[in-house]
């Protein structure tokens, strides 16, 4: 079906254009091309003065160690963040999608943390967390195991991990939900009758029909690691300790911000700028037309 | 194989509704049995209660010697196909067909060979490969069935299996089912709520309504000799007139004042006794005045082809009779109906059921 409005006049189309197309150019492209300049320019420490240089940033960029240890940290914050979020509200979303009692005020408890601003949430697990403050820590201790995300970096990691996740899985829960609402139950009575159990039912026909919402959440989730757990990082280990949680987003912050290398901190933006472009154009390429049955 | 007995079956909803109120009816093996009635009836609740879809909430169904009540589905021993076909839509219709045989562990080369057999005999050879949504409605139907058949199950089960398709491709289809049930004589559990389906196909036509059977018989049974007035204006189209009447005496009613003999009444009713008169549209002779006769003013005739049916009222009551086309010519305004007494039908207007011979 194809909408179209006639317009009289050449002007009113643009006129109507307009707010949207300043608000792009403005917000999105300007500070984008911005960065893109700044990543060829080099800044004396105080400002006030500025070279151009060429790909010199990116240079020195890839001759950091610290940068290929925040793709690492990223790789596997995200993969973790991923697998863990989308299997909980994967099976959170299977039992939610049986006839229960109260499953209304269920489906609307678990929506909740998503409306939760991640620094607030990095903030609530750091609580939780803390060595010596955290109401948690204190049994973990008695465990036995020396919890201590300000020092030990993989504690340090699995602590974000678990708050990123947390705010994340609400968000693929709806969607999980919706995709198991939109599978007909006569499929599944079929296969009850062909002689599938629960589980095999699961595995064989209900996840291969969820794939496209699966797909389409694993790139959703990795682009949120990417990107919104900013504040849950910065709230809950500030990239520390020494760097060891630092992601590629939360190295464009430190570097520029604490380390006032805004060149090389730009260099950083395009290539994140990168990733981002590939990461959508694998989601409309195959979202949108691959991953279907 | 094995024939289906139900006892007394019930199914009680959540808040008391009962969508199946005690049926009890026995299904031989091998043959083809129609569940025929309105919406709502609850014919698909009981199929859906013999495949194991639904719990029993009282009675028994018994599958061949077993009482099922307790049984998974998949333990069953049937295979059902659904009116919306429910193929699975990641898998070829190989894997489709394959899918039951493959998880009963049922050897590579056994599911091969039967799962070719059943392509061959529903002419699907070649869209083996191919997923259901590049197939056609009355394709998906086929691959539908062929998942039924590879099973081998003891009871085969339809629910509404044709309501999905065009015209044409439900009459092909339909005598595609009624072949392929006699060549492989497997027991036939099939929901309809379309006649002429329950008709052409049953060897033994249950008519169910308000969650009860109203009667069971051979198709020609119940054609014949409908049991209760809901049956009489169910079976058959167009459906068979009612008239209010009175009882004259033995053999004899009175409608609008017009007298006509009955073969098939009761004994005992006493004269003035109100009765339904029942009479098929195609068993009205119009024209000559026969043993007994009614008048009926025409309102309009509808044609259709081979056929016209005259509407009009008898006795204030509407009524339509079928005749050749061309047997009456089309602007007769005042009809005279002969009336065979073997084709009166009579009714208590109470309880609505049939009064004839005992």
């Amino acid at each position: 079906m194809e909408k179209r409005a006639i317009f009289s006049s050449k002007t009113l189309p643009y006129l109507l254009l307009l707010p949207q197309l300043a608000i792009t150019f403005i917000f999105f492209y300007w500070p984008a091309s911005q960065a893109i300049w700044q990543s060829f320019l080099l800044e004396d420490a105080f400002g006030l003065s500025s070279e151009f240089v060429g790909f010199e940033n990116y240079r020195t960029l890839f001759e950091q160690p610290e940068y290929y240890r925040a793709m690492v940290t990223t790789a596997v914050f995200s993969t973790a963040v991923a697998i863990l979020s989308l299997s909980c509200a994967l099976l959170l979303a299977s039992q939610a999608d049986k006839q229960l009692r109260f499953g209304q005020g269920y489906k609307t408890l678990l929506i909740w943390p998503y409306a939760v601003a991640p620094a607030i949430a990095g903030v609530l697990w750091i609580f939780m967390f803390h060595p010596t403050l955290g109401m948690v820590s204190r049994p973990i201790k008695t465990m036995g195991i020396d919890w201590n995300p300000m020092l030990n970096a993989n504690h340090a990691m699995i602590l974000l991990v678990f708050a990123a996740t947390w705010k994340q899985i609400s968000y693929n829960f709806l969607f999980f939900l919706a995709g198991l609402q939109a599978i007909p139950k006569s499929v599944i009575e079929a296969a009850a009758i062909d002689g599938a159990g629960p589980l095999r039912r699961f595995w064989t026909i209900v996840f291969p029909l969820l794939s496209p919402t699966t797909f389409f959440l694993i790139v959703v989730t990795v682009v949120y690691v990417f990107f919104e757990t900013f504040g849950t990082i910065d709230a809950v280990t500030g990239g520390g300790p020494a760097g060891q949680t630092t992601t590629l987003v939360y190295k464009v912050y430190s570097d520029g911000r604490l380390g006032g290398d805004l060149g090389s901190s730009a260099a950083q933006s395009v290539i994140l700028m990168l990733i981002v472009i590939g990461l959508t154009a694998i989601q409309f390429r195959y979202v949108e037309r691959k991953v279907q049955y | 194989m094995a024939g289906v007995t139900l006892d007394t079956v019930r199914k009680i909803y959540a808040g008391n509704v009962e969508a199946v109120k005690g049926v009890s009816l026995d299904i031989e093996d091998g043959s083809f049995c129609v569940l025929v009635g309105p919406s709502g009836c609850g014919k698909s609740t009981l199929l859906r209660m013999i495949a194991g879809l639904e719990t029993i909430s009282g009675g028994t169904v018994k599958i061949g010697d077993r009482i099922v009540n307790q049984i998974e589905p998949a333990d069953r021993d049937i295979a059902m196909v659904f009116q919306n076909y429910a193929l699975y839509p990641h898998m070829s219709v190989y894997d489709n067909m394959a899918y039951g045989l493959r998880n009963r562990g049922t050897p590579k080369d056994e599911i091969e060979k039967r799962v070719k057999e059943a392509a061959r005999i529903l002419a699907i050879e070649s869209f083996l490969a191919r997923k259901p949504r590049q197939l056609s409605g009355g394709q998906r139907q086929r691959v539908a069935m062929g998942r039924a058949i590879v099973r081998k199950p003891q009871v085969f089960l339809f629910d509404e299996p044709l309501s999905n398709l065009d015209a044409k491709l439900r009459v092909q289809m339909r005598v595609e089912i009624k072949r392929l049930q006699k060549a492989l004589g497997v027991t036939s559990i099939y929901v309809t709520h379309d006649q002429v389906e329950a008709m052409t196909l049953s060897d033994k036509l249950v008519v169910m309504s308000g969650g009860q059977i109203e009667q069971v018989g051979s198709p020609a049974d119940v054609y014949r000799r409908p049991e209760t007035r809901f049956v009489a204006t169910f079976i058959g189209s167009p459906p068979m007139n009612i008239l209010p009447g009175t009882v004259e005496g033995p053999g004899r009613v009175s409608v609008g004042g017009q007298s006509i003999a009955v073969t098939d009444m009761r004994e005992g009713l006493s004269a003035g006794t109100p009765v339904e008169v029942g009479l098929r549209p195609e068993d009205v002779q119009a024209g000559s005045a026969g043993v007994s006769a009614l008048t009926m003013d025409v309102d309009f005739v509808e044609e259709l082809g081979a056929t016209q049916l005259f509407h009009g009222k008898v006795a204030g009551a509407e009524f339509v009779v079928q005749a050749s086309t061309g047997q009456i010519p089309a602007d007769t305004r005042r009809l005279t109906l002969a009336i065979d007494p073997a084709n009166v039908h009579l009714f208590d207007p109470q309880t609505t059921k049939r009064l004839g011979r005992v």
